[in-house]
């Protein structure tokens, strides 16, 4: 949303007459004190990993990243970074994130796996 | 008789009441996010808009009944797989919303779309992931019409299983030409995976043939990898003619199954045509496509440079130097349904950062791939420097099988997550 469209979206609302609003402003208010979801806190990146690493139950090649400790991934990928720990494609995606980008996606991906793999 | 100013409290209250209460009316009062398109992009952002607000009335408009994909559809043409394998409902969808109808039309200044029935429907914001229409007006003589003799099976589904067909139906000793197209099109590596497996077909099945490439390029993508693994795989069989040496088809004769070039005339037995791309239908019609026949975008939002409040996701878009991939089609998803939530809200996007990987087969367990990282820089998708590439020339056999197996786990993968 453009500072234009913002302005315009508050210029709608508060030109609308005076019953929709009450009936409106608690649902609004409910919605936008409600929790943040998952992935709008996702750290940059992160959500592009799922395209290869899916739930451990799929029984892929390709490794889960759930149930790995932060730590764990953070020490991964800077080994797949400095070319210690081998690999046919992690290697050049790994020198694409900064130490700092990885240890937030790390985060990301240590919390539960239901927050990034539930069903809608 | 009640007074009027106790009949009117009553009503608002028990309207309010009805409001909070009930998540069907409560979600009407919620901004509605419309996805047009039911493939990698599209069927990807729908269900994670879900899982990002469930409280966001998401609806997803797509007339087909399941999806047909293309990666791993140059298996299916040389018969490595069946065609169900690449083939996938809709049924996982939960709370989105599903219209079985074609969009037609997008004003976007009333921010409705319009159905082939007639009916139009509001949204807040809407996702545009059309994919690429085939041009049938850009190489004279290549119409639909022809597509039915001369198959582009760009689109995976009946052109795939015609050229399939037509493969298994040409005699031992037969010409394969294969005419691939300028840049931009969907699936840069996706032509050369295709001359690599019917080759492989040809070789183990009608080894006396030949195939023909004529490409409108002078290179292309994962090139040193395949030409190298067609010397070792096929030596003799595949023919390259790139555009300085007269690849660029300028004209074709289904009648004959003639392709023409600036150099000369190609007489076929099996002419696979790959004509140039645009932006599928409805993002010309919402006018979120520029002169080039693709979609600008801004890098952190997937928002149209053209139009507010459209998003454009997937192949239809171009926004710096991400491939037109189903990877790149998830990724964007996901990025897009990110910045689309927050901007509901009225929370500022996150920058993003994205990934693509392209695995290409060049034989049945002979992988090789391509990958990059991206972000936003100077108003575009740029490559982070240092990061990505090809797979290496040099490496062991072994190398090339786990990427083949890696291929193969990626797309079960990403099409569990697209499509449930």
């Amino acid at each position: 949303m453009t500072s234009h469209d913002m302005r315009r979206a508050k210029n709608r609302r508060g030109g609308r007459a005076l019953a929709p609003v009450l009936l409106a402003a608690p649902v609004l208010l409910a919605a936008l004190a409600a929790s943040a979801p998952a992935w709008a806190e996702a750290a940059p990146g992160a959500a592009a990993c799922t395209g290869c690493h899916g739930p451990a139950a799929l029984g892929s090649a390709i490794p889960s990243l759930d149930g790995h400790a932060a730590e764990d991934v953070v020490a991964q990928m800077q080994a797949f970074r400095s070319g210690e720990r081998k690999a046919t494609v992690m290697d050049r995606i790994a020198r694409g994130f900064t130490e700092e980008e990885t240890r937030a996606i790390a985060e990301w991906l240590a919390k539960p796996e239901a927050a990034r793999h539930a069903q809608p | 008789m009640p007074s009027r100013r106790a009949l009117i409290g009553g009503v608002a209250a028990s309207v309010a009441a009805a409001v909070l209460a009930t998540p069907q009316v409560r979600a009407q009062t919620q901004p509605g996010v419309i996805v047009v398109g039911g493939g990698f992009a599209g069927a990807s952002c729908a269900r994670a808009l879900k899982r990002l607000d469930r409280d966001l009335a998401v609806t997803l408009i797509e007339p087909e009944a399941a999806y047909l994909a293309c990666p791993f559809s140059n298996a299916v043409l040389a018969g490595l797989r069946g065609i169900e394998a690449q083939t996938f409902g809709y049924d996982q969808f939960g709370d989105v919303a599903l219209i079985r109808k074609r969009a037609v039309a997008v004003d976007a200044e009333r921010r409705r779309v319009r159905l082939e029935d007639g009916a139009d429907i509001g949204y807040t914001r809407l996702v545009l992931a059309p994919g690429v229409d085939l041009r049938f007006d850009a190489l004279p003589g290549y119409d639909e019409a022809a597509a039915a003799i001369m198959p582009h099976a760009w689109k995976a589904g009946a052109q795939t299983l015609l050229l399939r067909d037509q493969l298994a139906a040409m005699p031992d000793g037969g010409v394969v030409i294969l005419s691939a197209p300028p840049n931009p099109f969907r699936c840069p590596p996706g032509p050369y995976e295709r001359a690599s497996l019917i080759a492989h077909y040809l070789k183990t099945s009608k080894p006396r043939s030949k195939l023909i490439i004529l490409d409108a390029k002078d290179a292309f993508s994962k090139q040193r990898l395949f030409e190298a693994a067609w010397q070792e795989i096929y030596p003799g069989l595949i023919e390259w003619v790139p555009l300085s040496s007269g690849g660029r088809v300028t004209e074709v004769d289904p009648a004959t199954r003639t392709l023409v070039t600036e150099f000369g005339d190609h007489k076929a037995d099996v002419a696979n045509v790959i004509p140039p791309q645009r932006a599928g239908g409805i993002a010309q019609s919402a006018g979120v496509a520029d002169q080039t026949g693709w979609c600008p975008i801004d890098p952190v939002t997937f928002e149209s440079r053209l139009q507010p409040a459209i998003h454009v996701i997937g192949d239809a878009a171009i926004g710096g130097a991400m491939p037109k991939s189903a990877f790149s089609a998830n990724a964007q998803a996901k990025a897009c349904a990110a910045a689309v939530a927050a901007l509901v809200r009225e929370r500022p996007p996150v920058q993003p950062k994205l990934i693509n990987t392209c695995y290409s087969l060049v034989a049945p367990g002979y992988g090789i791939s391509i990958a990059g990282v991206y972000q936003p820089r100077d108003g575009l998708l740029a490559e982070v420097e240092g990061a990505g590439g090809t797979s290496p020339l040099e490496a062991p056999r072994s190398v090339r099988e786990l990427e083949a197996a890696y291929a193969e786990d990626w797309f079960r993968t990403i099409t569990s997550e697209v499509f449930g």
